[in-house]
């Protein structure tokens, strides 16, 4: 089976009806997406599809041919949203981090914070209280480098 | 080299330290870590709460198969930890659903899971009922004064009763460790606070040496308490198939079965009877506490005595009478979660605080104006509060920010009410715990720099990188060149459990001891240029108690922590009247840590805790049917998502411990205590008395519908 994965090409060997979640973890070694509950309620595994979150342990591999893929990985590592989750204390444990900023990628460049509480209400992460999440979101619409160094918390 | 001062670190917010590999998938938690050759483990569990195992069937084909069941434990067969009346594997009685029974591996995992095992037993009666059971794990004592004496003085006597239900820690990482058989040995990997608890439980099992057992924590997704005594259960069981077997054991939870197996918050029922001046003073408090321990000892203990220790709130009073007990039922262990007993008692005093104030007609804010801890004030224990104790302020503080009084009376007689806690919590161990611990900590000079080498672990709230702040201002050299040590027994000596708020103001005030000797040590030069010159050298530190720190355990008397955090929560909520859904719509906390050592990473245990605190208050109920959790999934067990969250106001006032680093005393657990009282306290004042967490609709309607008869 051929996937498009992060604008790679890649060939995997999987039932049709594997979770992408697995898929991706085990055939493609990108372990960045994670399991917190398998049944769709935590968004951890949460990657782009076309562009839209899916939560990837509630989608057989099968549907996801001929889509385009997005994973954490896929971001790079200065991606906008990633610089401002680290400057502004957006990952604590980290575990929610991957799918959350996914998630929080798929609502666009200039998301209000309400869309950004509607948006993320899929995602569910226990450290934070969320608040620093919205500041992370918030800022990741404008920040550049360094600045979240000095922000007040 | 003349060395210059740099920016200092502490009171600034560094970036974390392994921010950069969490926001980018790079961080390894232990699912994310290849093994070769790995064995899946499943763990078979008893299907009933109380009862003989009858005779057990494998109703499959066992060629390729390992199965460990309680004759292949090499060494003793329980999960050390305070008492030994755990069993790793069930011998031949089960005392509670889903306890560990035998243990099946396998390399295929559809083999692994279509493994079908039938377990006949012989049923005995449980009991769910913590008030009713014979057993008790602990019973706690306090007094102070004299009940009588002090009942005499009030002018009024008010009774209550509260109770707290289970919480699940609901980590997003489940529980999860991988074994691996090394040098006649086992090197553990996991999803863990506390290497050391792992690394003794394992040397017990498995009757070897210590040198024989490493324990090393992979990145961890949330622990919260539920990865304080759990993970040595779970090692256990990867380290018997990996002993077996001689091949990695790899053995992670999924959600079901970790809500069902692992440990909760121990419900409560706490009942006071109060004696009150008619101005609000209180005279004598009469304390009664009931802990549902669940089937096992685990922690119970120390939870009862942290929340009988917080039990009478930050109050004065002269004559306390308060008995606790931790009773054992046929449920599933309860054991460590955030705040440790503190959560349910205080929820308890401070529900009981608005009761009080209005059987007297006083204002909620003036009855704990009136009764705060004031600096040389004794609490319950007798120990005399130091200039650092800051009830009042912060009590002040969070009402002038919230215009409490005013907005009290703007929505009288509304469906909103508004709703204020006044609490503390004590840094570190109870009592001679600390003493006990004996905790140790080493910073080293190696030729790549100064490194931190603590067992203390990352679990979210930013332990690397607050050691490494204080090492760095203590050093006086840039906080990015402190490197921090994976939290592993092989090469970081033992600094106690990351828990009880302990790791900043016990760990790092060792680190901060040892970068003042490495200091003195350097001279005048940077660690590098020292390196260079005269080679590296390792500092160790261990735990000295502060001067004048006194207590006796068999009376519960005198300083029960070395210092305490103060904090005060208002909470406004909504009750809808069809659905009699309550909704918090605003949250407000003042909290006095001592000093922020990194003010957005406190923020962050404050905003984080205060989170989880409200799904205590009004989300989180674990439905017990049979001695079983009925709802262990996320599907129906629902912690607070971003449309549960109100918009929170943090702020942080800073009184500093003398013996903290920096003056910071502990901040993780305190945020938990005080949400539900102030939700119970604003639905109250909204018009709907509830008196049991949490406060679901069907909670609200019944007490709706008392109210109109």
């Amino acid at each position: 089976m051929r996937l498009n994965v992060n604008r790679k090409i890649v060939t995997v060997k999987a039932h049709p009806l594997a979770r992408l979640l697995d898929v991706l973890r085990e055939e493609c070694g990108l372990t960045g997406t994670k399991e917190g509950c398998g049944e769709g309620e935590c968004g951890a595994c949460t990657v782009l599809v076309d562009g839209e979150p899916v939560n990837s342990c509630l989608v057989p591999v099968a549907q996801v041919q001929g889509t385009r893929i997005a994973t954490i990985e896929g971001l790079g590592g200065t991606h906008r949203l990633q610089r401002a989750f680290v400057e502004h204390g957006g990952a604590q444990c980290g575990i929610c981090t991957p799918g959350m900023i996914m998630a929080a990628a798929a609502l666009g460049r200039r998301p209000s914070l309400d869309e950004i509480r509607t948006g993320l209400a899929g995602n569910l992460c226990r450290c934070t209280g969320y608040a620093a999440i919205y500041r992370s979101v918030l800022a990741s619409r404008t920040t550049s480098k360094g600045k979240g160094q000095r922000a007040k918390a | 080299m003349v060395l210059l001062r740099r920016r200092r670190a502490v009171g600034r917010n560094v970036l974390r330290k392994e921010g950069h590999d969490k926001v980018t998938g790079l961080a390894r938690y232990i699912d994310d870590i290849p093994f070769d050759n790995v064995l899946y483990v499943r763990t078979i569990r008893s299907t009933v709460p109380a009862g003989e195992i009858a005779s057990i069937h494998y109703n499959f084909d066992q060629a390729g198969f390992t199965i460990v069941d309680h004759r292949d434990v090499p060494g003793r067969n329980i999960v050390a930890l305070i008492d030994e009346d755990q069993p790793s594997l069930a011998v031949t009685h089960v005392r509670h659903i889903a306890e560990p029974i035998l243990l099946l591996a396998h390399p295929d995992r559809a083999r692994l899971l279509t493994a079908d095992v039938a377990i006949d037993y012989r049923e005995a009666t449980p009991n769910f009922d913590p008030e009713r059971s014979d057993i008790s794990f602990k019973a706690i004592a306090i007094d102070k004064g004299r009940l009588d004496a002090g009942m005499g003085q009030a002018d009024v006597i008010v009774e209550g009763e509260y109770r707290a239900g289970h919480q699940e820690q609901l980590y997003i990482e489940p529980n999860g460790v991988v074994a691996v058989p090394e040098n006649g040995g086992v090197t553990l990997y996991g999803s863990l606070q506390c290497p050391y608890y792992v690394h003794r439980a394992l040397a017990v099992l498995l009757g070897l040496p210590p040198e024989k057992v490493r324990v090393v924590q992979t990145e961890t997704g949330g622990g919260f308490g539920g990865k304080e005594e759990y993970p040595s259960v779970i090692a256990g069981h990867a380290a018997l198939v990996a002993m077996k077997s001689g091949r990695p054991a790899k053995l992670i939870y999924d959600r079901v079965e970790d809500m069902l197996a692992t440990t909760k918050r121990h419900p409560a029922i706490v009942r006071h009877r109060t004696g009150v001046k008619k101005d609000g003073r209180l005279t004598a408090m009469d304390i009664d506490v009931v802990l549902d321990g669940g089937a096992y000892a685990t922690l119970s203990a120390v939870v009862l005595s942290r929340g009988m220790i917080h039990a009478s709130g930050p109050y004065r009073c002269d004559h306390i009478r308060a008995r606790g007990r931790a009773a054992m039922t046929n449920t599933p262990p309860n054991g460590a979660f955030r705040g440790f007993g503190a959560p349910q008692t205080q929820f308890a005093i401070e529900a009981h605080m608005d009761v009080i104030a209005d059987r007297l007609g006083i204002d909620p804010l003036r009855l704990r104006e009136r009764n705060a801890l004031r600096p040389g004030d004794t609490t319950a224990t007798g120990q005399k509060v130091g200039k650092d104790c800051t009830a009042l302020q912060v009590l002040r503080e969070a009402a002038r920010r919230t215009s409490f009084s005013k907005k009290r009376k703007a929505l009288e007689g509304s469906h909103r009410g508004i709703g204020l806690s006044l609490f503390f919590h004590g840094s570190g161990f109870t009592g001679g715990g600390e003493v006990k611990l004996a905790s140790k900590a080493s910073l080293a000079l190696t030729e790549r720099g100064v490194q931190i080498r603590v067992a203390s672990t990352e679990i979210g709230q930013g332990t690397r990188t607050m050691h490494a702040q204080i090492v760095a201002d203590t050093l006086g050299i840039p906080y990015d060149e402190v490197d921090v040590s994976a939290a592993d027994t092989a090469t970081v000596p033992d600094s106690g459990p990351t828990v009880a708020s302990r790791t900043c103001m016990i760990v790092g005030r060792l680190l901060q001891r040892c970068a003042e000797d490495m200091r003195a040590r350097l001279g005048r030069l940077t660690p590098a240029a020292y390196f260079k010159k005269h080679g590296g050298f390792v500092v160790t530190k261990q735990y000295e108690k502060p001067p004048g720190l006194e207590w006796d355990d068999d009376h519960y008397r005198g300083d029960a922590y070395g210092s305490y955090g103060w904090a005060c929560d208002v909470v406004e909520v909504e009750v809808d009247p069809v659905t009699y859904q309550a909704t918090p719509v605003s949250f407000t906390t003042v909290h006095e840590i001592g000093r922020a050592i990194h003010p957005m990473l406190a923020a962050g245990q404050i905003e984080g805790g205060s989170s989880q605190g409200l799904g205590y208050a009004l989300l989180e109920e674990v439905v017990m049917r049979g001695g079983k959790m009925a709802n262990a999934q996320l599907t129906n067990y629902i912690i607070p998502t971003t449309l549960d969250t109100p918009p929170m106001t943090i702020e942080i006032l800073e009184s500093p411990y003398k013996y903290g680093p920096f003056g910071a005393k502990g901040v993780g657990e305190m945020p938990i205590d005080g949400p539900a009282p102030a939700v119970v306290n604003a639905l109250r004042h909204a018009g709907v008395v509830v008196s049991e967490i949490p406060a679901t609709p069907e909670k609200i309607m019944k007490a709706a519908m008392r109210r109109s008869g």
